[in-house]
């Protein structure tokens, strides 16, 4: 439903035309409109106020009578800054450690469980691994299940004790025996929970305080709106995660929740799930998820053949 | 803890010394809106009204403001005719009430007809529930466990099995055993895979060869914390079943649900209920002004 910002620059670019330089005053509109596809594309508020003073600086005085149409100059500084925003290069996971524990945090939903199954699945299929999934949501219903019907379609053994009601119990040992039985993997589920439920968010602190993960990974919705900023900030203080995974990518939403989450937090952008199968999930690429963001196809690539 | 200062707050700080609305007022309103999840067109459009009244009125107060802030985005919300009380009372000549309840992955479908049986079988009603998603991993059990909790039959087939015939089954069921509501939970699935919206369509066009009219009741879940795709959700989901209400949950969190105006106003679809926690009694009949407080903050 929304307009991509190439069509939109396009219109406020006429102003500039043959104006030569872009100026405090020609830009205004352009910028309007930069912010506008920022907005509508859920990035933060706030975020989309800072970038786009961020943009305006590197604009300012650039010649726009060189080869390149303006529109697309414009789109190139505002593209490549997303990109620099969200951490310019992809960011692969730590798996050093014997076992490496992976500890997987976020709200009610957003795809921990599925996104749980899916790590197991390339880390055995492309690195060789030998995974173990821990079953540490003791409260939603049939979550266990869950995770043991995954297990069984990627062929990884999952940890559970049905009854025990105590998640740091259950990762606990679940780690000694991934160790007496030789896995070198231990990616242990949690239950989903609000940043703002105090006892929850004990827990999941505490599970962290015993098991000393290697790799804390916080997963997403891509679909999340303003309140992105909120939730990570929370996670982050608590967890002081090493990673977000952004799921249901595969929808059609722009996704600006990434570049929010980044810019409260600072933490790379590790994974992105593409689907509900197991191999639904990709490495995040930063330049991609600018395109998305700014809902523009090969813009990009165009301007830098110019 | 939540973070929000009153808007009311906020405005009044905005407005200090002031004889009108202004720039800075507007700008704090539009910053409120927007992370709210509003949106920007609907926030234009909130705006634009305010502005008009305020040009038409001349001189406006701060309090006069927040009245008419609050009736602006009431009155964009589609009017609904279950009242605030919600006595799950049914249509006597629909029996029985088919209710079918759609939405993307992980919105809180299952957990919303969990709530939901309980309230109606809190109210006398008889109910059965149909585990129509047969694709996710366990989510058969998940319902069983929620059927088991609020104690009320659950038609189930195998994981994998056809969704159209556990829709079909669960209607033939509850027509012969004469209950008075069937609630239908589907597989969570993205807008834009066309397949899947195709099954749902079919799912829905079964119902009705076993009880003409059904489902009489679509309710599409969305995610309080969902931001203007939305928009996107209620357009696909509309288009494939014809969505009826809403539900919007997970507004126990820090997330506003504010993007439910703009889609309810352009939809016309009214918000029925609200989720605000995983519990079995944490479901509420939709309050339009009560929503719109807690919007502002208070
Ligand atoms: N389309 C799509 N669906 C996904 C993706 N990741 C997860 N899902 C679906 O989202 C829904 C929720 O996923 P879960 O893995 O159960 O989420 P969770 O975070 O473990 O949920 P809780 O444990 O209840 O907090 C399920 O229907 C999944 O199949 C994805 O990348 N794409
Ligand atoms: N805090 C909170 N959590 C909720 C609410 N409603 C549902 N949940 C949680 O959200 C998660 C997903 O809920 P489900 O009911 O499984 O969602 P679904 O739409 O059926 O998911 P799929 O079938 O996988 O698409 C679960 O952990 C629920 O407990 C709510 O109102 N508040
Ligand atoms: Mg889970
Ligand atoms: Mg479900």
């Amino acid at each position: 439903m929304f307009e991509n910002l190439s069509e939109r620059l396009e219109r406020s670019f006429k102003i500039l035309k043959g104006q030569g330089r872009i100026t405090e005053i020609n830009v205004a509109e352009t910028l309007k409109d930069i912010r506008r596809a920022l907005l509508d594309a859920d990035v933060n508020y706030k975020t989309a106020k800072t970038f786009t003073e961020t943009v305006k600086e590197k604009a300012l005085g650039q010649n726009v009578l060189t080869a390149v149409k303006p529109q697309q100059m414009m789109v190139k500084i505002v593209h490549d800054e997303l990109a620099q925003l969200m951490g310019g290069t992809s960011t692969d996971i730590n798996l050093k450690g014997n076992p490496a524990v992976i500890l997987i945090a976020g709200l009610q939903g957003s795809g921990k469980t599925t996104f749980s199954g899916k790590l197991a699945n390339l880390i055995k299929s492309k690195r060789g691994k030998h995974p173990v999934l821990v079953a540490g949501d003791v409260y939603r219903p049939a979550a266990i299940n869950q995770l043991q019907v995954l297990g069984e379609q990627i062929g990884v053994p999952v940890y559970t004790e049905e009854g025990n009601t105590d998640p740091v119990k259950i990762a606990k040992a679940g780690i000694k025996e991934a160790k007496a039985k030789g896995h070198d993997v231990v990616i242990i589920d949690t239950a989903g929970r609000l940043a703002i439920d105090e006892e929850m968010m004990n827990e999941i602190s505490a599970i962290k305080e015993a098991v000393k993960p290697h790799e804390t990974l916080f997963v997403v919705d891509a679909m999340t709106g303003q309140d992105a900023v909120n939730t990570a900030k929370e996670f982050n203080d608590r967890l002081d995660f090493d990673g977000v995974v952004l799921t249901k990518l595969d929808g059609d939403t722009r996704g600006g929740a990434a570049i929010s989450i980044r810019s409260v937090v600072d933490k790379p952008i590790k994974f992105v799930g593409m689907g509900e199968k197991m191999d639904a999930l990709d490495v995040f690429h930063p330049s991609r998820m600018a395109d998305r963001i700014l809902g523009m196809g090969d813009i990009v690539s165009l301007v830098e053949k110019a | 803890a939540k973070t929000k200062e009153s808007v009311l707050k906020k405005m009044t700080r905005a407005v200090v010394g002031k004889k009108k609305v202004d720039d800075d007022v507007l700008d704090n309103l539009e910053e409120v809106l927007i992370t709210s999840d509003v949106g920007v067109d609907t926030t234009i459009r909130i705006i634009e009204r305010i502005e008009d009244r305020v040009a038409r009125d001349r001189y406006i107060n701060t309090s006069e403001l927040n009245t008419i802030l609050r009736e602006e985005i009431v009155a964009l919300l589609a009017e609904n005719e279950y009242g605030e009380t919600g006595n799950f009372e049914l249509p006597s000549d629909k029996k029985p009430y088919v209710i079918m309840v759609v939405g993307v992955n992980g919105v809180g479908k299952t957990t919303t007809i969990g709530k939901l049986a309980h309230k109606y079988k809190s109210a006398g009603k008889s109910v059965v529930l149909g585990a129509a998603d047969t694709f996710r991993a366990a989510a058969i059990e998940q319902l069983e466990i929620w059927a088991n909790r609020v104690e009320v039959p659950l038609i189930k087939q195998k994981m994998g099995a056809d969704p159209a015939s556990v829709a079909f089954d669960t209607l033939s069921s509850a027509k012969s055993k004469g209950a008075d509501v069937v609630i239908i939970d589907t597989a969570g699935r993205l807008h834009n895979k066309v397949n899947l919206m195709n099954e749902l369509t079919k799912v829905k066009k079964v119902m009705d060869k076993i009880i003409p009219g059904a489902p009489h009741e679509i309710l599409l879940v969305l995610d309080g914390s969902t931001g203007q795709n939305a928009f996107e959700q209620a357009k696909q989901f509309s288009k494939a079943t014809e969505v009826t209400a809403l539900a919007i949950t997970k507004l126990d969190g820090t997330a506003k649900g504010g993007v439910v105006i703009g889609v309810s106003d352009q939809f016309k679809i009214p918000v029925k209920y609200i989720g605000i926690g995983e519990g079995v009694d944490d479901l509420q009949v939709f309050d339009r002004k009560a929503f719109v407080d807690s919007l502002f903050g208070d």
